[in-house]
């Protein structure tokens, strides 16, 4: 294996995490809802996937309950903003501090368990294919799931019926109302699916990236995501070169710093941030692109009258 | 954002004091945590610390604390807001809260402080510090028997005095068995982070090094040595669980009888502002097992330990270069803890440029 293989290896572990939950909190925020508590549920789903792991011994069992456990805390989110139309702002952040609060009381017991690390499925004659091989044929399901995740929610956006119906319902709610979607339950359906997403991306933690469990372990993972999804301007294609540009960058610093190249390492550490911004800048020289794509009612409160 | 979060912690923390207040004859003594108590590596020492001084003087105290406290800034709130609800003697226990307890400490001089590491003292702040570089010396001595490369990867955080020594002892050790040893250092920026720590430690291994340290404080590095099939050193606490066919030894802080001894003076009314130092003669340190080695690196480390805590052996003795060649130390003579305490270059070998 060549060090450069090597490299992409760890950068697709690096931003699997990621690009799942940036995708789900994609799609949350083209139905028009905001919600900041990717990382409250991207650490529910890493402690819930671990602990599930341990006590079955199965990591696809740690998958589900990790999936599971993001999509009903996000629930929680949707009952308060959603049915009791409190603020999303707000409550997002009080879903971090719930899920930072929460997983720890729920991993106590479990804090320097050995994990139980998901071993990867090999595609026998793909993974033989000399340097992308080992790469896309030899990773674990949390991968290929990422993979599929990402062309279903860019054909599901943009081809499919149910699709226009969620972002109509992000751009403007009470025309979608008008014309007889129900917002509410599209709403739910995206917070959940969201949940889902940032569940999955916590199992991939616990599971894969650092089959443990420590407090914390999300370490900031969930903010990033956030980051993502306006860095994509709200495109799931974007959203993952993104994601892997960040990944990437992430991961040669730590190559350049091992290499001894001699550049200051607080430098290094910041370039993935200074890389983002710089694409960003990029990508919004042309202001009307962008507010296209950002769904309109984004953030807004939606109380349907009777 | 941390901000936000913090604030709303802190009001919760505040509302929680209030209640217990009423009940409060026993003196508070309190703990400011960098990172999750659970942590296993650099925090939890300080809460077994903790507990052992809980245990200890169950009858007179009872202890606070707070966990994940970022440095900087919010720190600064965090420690008022203990020495506001009414703790005595407040250990803060990471080297970024440094500046915070020093300013904390003048607003009230009522209160007294402990801050770990660091090197600022106060009438009523004290500083206490343990020499974790005798370890990282015995450490790099086994990394020199044990690596048939001759390179070590070092999982670094800031380039703070503390890192710096261990780095330098680390290569010291090493150089005294192999005199070609190398090590690559990377700067994960973070006391604590999984995940970044995992990849730093894979990006070592990819470049080639075949025995891992660091001075990060999750069991994430462990972990990938031990997938890797590499050998690697603990720190700050026992992380054999991680790793048990992969860690050699680790640098095992012990902080409880510290902590007894001065919350004992506290009580008694006998606190003073001091600098504590010590090292593995005291105790404050200790080397988990020596494991996963044949027994002549065993035995070689055993030696080495021993000549240290008889003081016959101090890693920092010369003859040193600095990095750039230049005599730091001359033959025979010991490095003084001032400038240890401060340190902020590389001794001759070390092949990484010091962030300053």
């Amino acid at each position: 294996m060549t060090i450069i293989e090597a490299i992409l290896l760890t950068v697709i572990t690096a931003s699997t995490p990621l690009v799942l939950a940036a995708l789900g909190e994609l799609v949350t925020e083209r139905a028009g809802v905001l919600n900041l508590g990717v990382e409250g549920m991207m650490i529910m789903g890493a402690v819930c996937a671990f602990v599930a792991t341990q006590l079955t011994g199965s990591p696809y069992v740690g998958i589900l309950a990790g999936i599971l456990s993001g999509a009903l805390f996000s629930l929680l989110f949707g009952f308060l903003t959603l049915t009791l139309v409190a603020n999303q702002v707000a409550t997002g952040l009080a879903l971090t501090i719930l899920g930072l609060g929460l997983s720890g009381m729920i991993g106590e017991s479990f804090v320097g368990v050995s994990g139980i690390k998901l071993q990867p499925i090999v595609f026998p004659l793909l993974s033989d294919v000399p340097y992308i091989g080992p790469l896309l044929f030899k990773q674990d399901i949390i991968f290929y799931l990422s993979i599929a995740v990402v062309i279903g929610v860019n054909w599901f956006l943009f081809k499919s019926r149910a699709g226009l119906r969620l972002r109509s319902v992000g751009d403007s709610h009470a025309s979608a109302h008008a014309l007889g979607i129900n917002v509410i339950r599209t709403r739910y359906l995206a917070v959940m699916f969201g949940g889902a997403c940032a569940g999955l991306a916590g199992a991939q933690l616990s599971l894969v990236y650092t089959p443990q469990w420590v407090e914390n372990m999300s370490a900031g993972r969930g903010w990033i995501a956030l980051a993502l999804v306006v860095f994509a301007s709200w495109r799931p294609w974007r959203l993952v070169a993104g994601g892997y540009l960040f990944g990437a960058v992430s991961i040669s610093q730590l190559h350049a710093q091992a290499f001894g190249i001699g550049i200051p390492s607080q430098f290094l550490s910041a370039l993935p941030y200074l890389a983002t911004i710089v694409v960003l800048i990029l990508i919004s020289h042309n202001r009307r692109m962008t507010l296209i794509n950002m769904p309109a009612s984004l953030g807004k409160p939606f109380v349907p009258d009777r | 954002m941390k901000k936000l979060i913090f604030a709303l912690a802190a009001t919760a923390a505040v509302l929680g004091f209030a209640v217990q207040a009423s009940a409060q004859e026993k003196a508070k003594i309190c703990f400011v945590y960098v990172g999750s108590k659970t942590d296993g590596g650099w925090t939890q020492a300080h809460d077994i610390g903790r507990q052992a001084l809980e245990t200890a003087l169950a009858e007179k105290i009872e202890t606070q604390f707070l966990e994940n406290v970022p440095e900087g800034p919010d720190a600064e709130r965090a420690i008022e807001r203990l020495a506001r609800s009414g703790c005595g003697l407040i250990f803060t226990t990471s080297f970024g809260f440094m500046d915070a307890t020093v300013k904390i400490a003048a607003k009230f001089p009522d209160v007294k402080f402990e801050h770990a590491t660091g090197y600022k003292a106060a009438p009523n702040v004290a500083t206490y510090n343990s020499r974790f570089y005798e370890g990282r010396y015995i450490s790099g001595q086994i990394a020199g028997k044990m690596s048939t490369k001759g390179v070590a990867g070092y999982i670094a955080s800031f380039p703070i005095p503390e890192v710096v020594q261990g780095i330098n002892a680390f290569l010291l050790g090493a150089r005294s068995i192999n005199p070609e040893f190398k090590i690559k250092v990377v700067w994960a920026n973070t006391w604590f982070d999984p995940g970044k720590e995992a990849d730093a430690a894979k990006a070592l291994i990819d470049q080639g090094v075949d025995i891992l340290t660091q001075h990060t404080d999750t069991t994430a590095p462990m972990q990938v040595a031990a997938e890797r099939g590499i050998k690697a050193f603990g720190q700050a606490s026992d992380m054999i669980k991680a790793g048990p066919e992969t860690q050699l030894t680790a640098i095992v802080d012990t902080w409880g009888p510290y902590y007894i001894k001065r919350t004992q003076a506290f009580l008694d009314g006998k606190w003073e502002t001091a600098s504590s130092w010590d090292g593995l003669k005291d105790g404050i340190l200790t080397m988990a097992p020596y494991t996963n080695m044949p027994d002549d690196v065993k035995a070689m480390a055993q030696a080495t330990e021993a000549k240290i805590k008889s003081g016959e052996l101090k890693p920092f003795t010369g003859p040193i270069n600095k990095q750039d060649g230049t005599v730091w130390l001359k033959d025979g003579e010991a490095a003084e803890d001032g400038v240890l305490l401060g340190l902020n270059f590389y001794v001759e070998g070390v092949d990484d440029k010091l962030p300053q």
